[in-house]
């Protein structure tokens, strides 16, 4: 019975959030190709290129202007035919649909990846480590300082360093990209001891020890921009967190029966906090993804946010559409194990849809 | 009940002060709010973009990249100030005489500029404008005289108008520095450096060893520039003007367009505010009326809002803020209502939608129901205020995002056209390397603008949740 309402209740989820995405992805198409505008774009460009192919084929150079401008136009309405540009866009933009959910990212319009390659996929699998090592890792240190040391103060509220969390949070409206122009200017303009952007020394190390070595002197910048950003105020909100569930009823119960204070804080405070604390973790990784277009930018870290931001300002739809999708298949399939996971754990889930 | 409530808004506008950190915070607004009201008088909207956007030609006589004048505080060292030299206007450092040669109808205009050069660093260039008024083949030609304290006279060049409105690049003309050096490696034999340049060799103590090194100590005292012209046509005027830039100019120092920052840095104030409280107010008002909505009504229009939440967390929000701004090439009110209309189904609606569902249950709405009270009437007058001051902290608080967000979006070139901005100047900061180059008071001058508002912000913020949720305040 329960196993059954489980599986009900999952399946209306996934329909939910994949008609959810669905919608998310398809006003993704309308806006990154300005409601049909970007068709202009390649169309012109399209048409330059076979203009410029027939004028220099020595083959058509006999003919006259005109006989030349007659195939150049014939060989113009076979490549739009070719490439589908002949239907208006709103057919084609369920046709960019289709394609986008089934993951066929197809070819870029304009970019290419650095090892010369045009197809979508790649160009997002050669940036996705740079991203992924900076990011997710800066996240991590991020999400386990905030809770040890929030943790911590909850036991300690009150004491001198809790009221310096306190003082301080609002730095934290501070973006991390803010901080890390200080940083270049300390560390790097000031002092000479940190690179101020990049991937790795140029030319890049032989040794792979010392390339990981020269990597890692390139990420200490922007993980202390990020670090430094979040601290304070995520240090304040953890500890808030545990504070409130450590006066929770059933906690001043526990306390009366007498219980031992470590079984309290691991059954009684931790416990129920846990959910709010897993959701935050997989959101925020899960957001790491797709990088920081603008601390990219301040040390650029040739990761995804700068893929994205080139994107845009090549006008290139499928690279946008590729990562925007992704990005909403990793969050949507996050958000359904979050809510089986749940669904496992939490007994009124399964009371509820048993 | 007016002024039941306007007691409270007074007593909670007290508590807030006696908090230093809530008075630090209203004390920085009230500032802003002065300075922007002082930048939209003394500087209106079309000037200030007439200022920001009429290029070098409107700044001709700034130095370029120079540090604001208060950095000589911090200074052992006389840094250069701009001196200006005119012929035009009237002044003991300037004299003009015109000889005309008899039966020849020419004339020879002799213009003596004369300044005190006492500063510590050489200038960082030196140009010099020339006005005359000829037309066809009779150009003027100008002999260029620099006599140093010394009383050494130099001929650096013989020079022909190209234009009426000619202009000499002294500081950086290669066949000027050609003369110079030949000049000085006849007078002593050594071998010449490479980093020898105009400025070093008419400002600097000349000798075999700077020669050399190529490292000149400036040579103070009163310095004269005599252009003497062979002007073609009685009625043909000539007039010049040098200008000896300096390294520090005016309050905030100059871009590399010449611009003095103070007018962006004023301009950006209005704007920061006007953004992030705009964006702020709007979003959370919209946002509550939403949630109480959907919490209200229940049902399908409480699941197409809870569905419009979820695809708005799917849509990629930065991504799409910059895709629009660079495609429609918007200016700074459409981008605005771009992140209004992103912003208003995001995640405050869950939280205050619960609040919502609570408040829906307490006996006072049930009593306005009894009564036959609107659904409008009840969402507008009874639940709306009751949800209201918790929710104000966190409007405050927003705020400060906005601005950042619009500085980012300028940073990364895309804001709006027209209007100086912190992050417009930030940007330009950036794209000319001045952290590189060692021009800190450029990124330092906005960036300290910036912090100076979301900090105001933020503390006020964070004192008025303690106010008005007083359960963090025992915690």
């Amino acid at each position: 019975m329960a196993v059954k309402g489980l599986v009900k209740y999952i399946a209306r989820r996934g329909i939910v959030l994949f008609i959810t995405m669905l919608i998310a992805t398809y006003l993704t198409i309308l806006v990154a190709n300005m409601g049909g505008k970007v068709d202009e774009l390649v169309k012109a460009d399209l048409r330059l290129s076979i203009q410029d192919m027939v004028n220099r084929n020595p083959a058509y150079r006999v003919l006259s202007g005109a006989e030349r401008e007659k195939i150049i136009e014939q060989i113009y309405q076979d490549e739009i035919k070719r490439l589908g540009y002949d239907q208006p866009f709103l057919i084609r933009s369920l046709a960019y649909l289709r394609d986008a959910i089934t993951l066929n990212l197809g070819r870029a319009l304009f970019m290419t990846s650095d090892t010369g390659s045009r197809l979508v996929k790649n160009i997002i699998l050669e940036r996705l480590p740079a991203t992924v090592i900076l990011f997710t890792t800066v996240t991590l240190i991020n999400f386990f300082l905030h809770l040890f040391l929030g943790l911590y103060l909850s036991r300690h509220y009150g004491s001198r360093f809790d009221k310096l969390v306190i003082s301080l949070a609002p730095t934290s409206v501070i973006p991390g990209w803010f901080y890390g122009i200080f940083l270049i200017l300390i560390f790097y303009s000031w002092l000479h001891v940190l690179p101020p952007g990049g991937f790795v020394d140029t030319p890049p190390p032989k040794d792979p020890l010392l390339y990981a070595l020269s990597v890692l002197k390139h990420m200490i910048l922007p993980m202390l921009s990020w670090i430094i950003s979040g601290f304070f105020l995520g240090v304040y909100g953890s500890r808030t967190f545990f504070l409130i569930f450590s006066t929770e009823d059933y906690v001043e119960a526990a306390k009366a029966k007498g219980l031992p204070p470590r079984l309290i804080e691991t059954r009684y405070i931790l416990r129920p906090s846990l959910p709010p604390i897993v959701t935050g973790l997989a959101l925020g990784l899960i957001g790491s993804w797709g990088g920081a277009i603008i601390t990219e930018t301040v040390f650029q870290w040739p990761g995804l946010g700068l893929v994205t931001m080139a994107a845009i300002q090549y006008f290139d739809t499928p690279v946008i559409l590729g990562i925007t999708v992704i990005y909403a298949y990793l969050l949507m399939a996050t958000v359904l194990i979050l809510d089986l996971v749940y669904g496992v754990l939490d007994p009124r889930i399964r009371v509820q849809f048993g | 009940m007016g002024s039941a409530r306007e007691g409270k808004v007074k007593s909670i506008v007290r508590e807030a002060l006696s908090y230093k950190s809530g008075a630090a915070g209203v004390g920085i607004l009230i500032f802003l709010a002065a300075l922007s009201i002082y930048a939209v008088i003394a500087i209106p909207y079309d000037e200030a973009i007439r200022m920001w956007r009429g290029q070098e030609a409107m700044w001709l006589d700034n130095p370029r990249t120079a540090a604001p004048e208060w950095i000589q505080f911090f200074s052992v060292k006389k840094l250069p100030k701009t001196i200006v030299l005119d012929s035009r206007t009237r002044s003991p450092y300037v004299s003009k005489a015109e000889v005309e040669m008899p039966g020849l109808n020419m004339k020879k205009v002799i213009i003596e500029f004369r300044f005190v050069y006492d500063f510590d660093e050489l200038p960082s260039e030196l140009n010099i404008f020339f006005f005359s008024n000829f037309s066809g083949a009779g150009a003027p030609l100008v002999t260029i005289n620099w006599v140093k304290p010394s009383a050494e006279t130099i001929t650096m060049a013989k020079y022909g108008l190209r234009a009426p409105d000619d202009r000499l690049y002294v500081s950086i003309s290669d066949s000027i520095l050609r003369t110079l050096t030949n000049l000085y490696s006849e007078k002593y034999p050594v071998n010449t450096s490479e980093r020898l340049t105009v400025l070093k060799l008419l400002f600097g103590k000349v000798d075999g060893a700077s020669l050399e090194s190529g490292e000149f100590e400036v040579e103070k005292g009163t310095y004269r520039l005599i252009l003497e012209a062979l002007v073609f046509g009685v009625q043909t005027s000539f007039d010049a003007k040098a200008v000896v830039y300096g390294t520090i100019h005016g309050p905030a120092g100059t871009d590399h367009l010449r611009r003095p920052l103070e007018i962006a840095l004023l301009w950006g104030t209005p704007i920061a505010l006007a953004f992030g409280l705009t964006a702020s107010l709007l979003t959370t008002f919209i946002q509550l009326v939403i949630a109480t909505v959907s919490g209200w009504y229940g049902g399908w229009v409480d699941s197409l809002i809870q569905r419009i939440t979820e695809v708005n967390m799917v849509l990629p929000f930065l991504p799409f803020l910059i895709m629009i701004s660079v495609f429609y090439k918007v200016d700074i009110w459409v981008i605005l209502a771009v992140v209004i209309a992103l912003s208003i189904f995001g995640g405050g609606i869950k939280s205050t939608r619960a609040l919502v569902m609570q408040i829906k249950e307490y006996p006072y709405i049930e009593a306005a129901r009894a009564y036959g009270a609107s659904d409008f009437r009840v969402i507008l007058l009874y639940i709306i205020p009751k949800i209201l001051p918790p929710v104000i902290p966190g409007l405050v608080s927003a705020v400060p995002g906005y601005v950042f967000l619009e500085a980012a979006l300028a940073f990364l070139g895309l804001g709006d056209p027209f209007l100086p901005t912190w992050g417009k100047i930030l940007n330009d900061a950036n794209t000319n390397g001045a952290l590189y180059r060692g021009l800190y008071y450029w990124v330092l001058e906005p960036a300290a603008m910036l912090m100076l508002t979301s900090f105001a912000f933020a503390f006020l913020g964070f004192a008025l949740d303690k106010i008005v949720n007083p359960r963090l305040r025992e915690m």
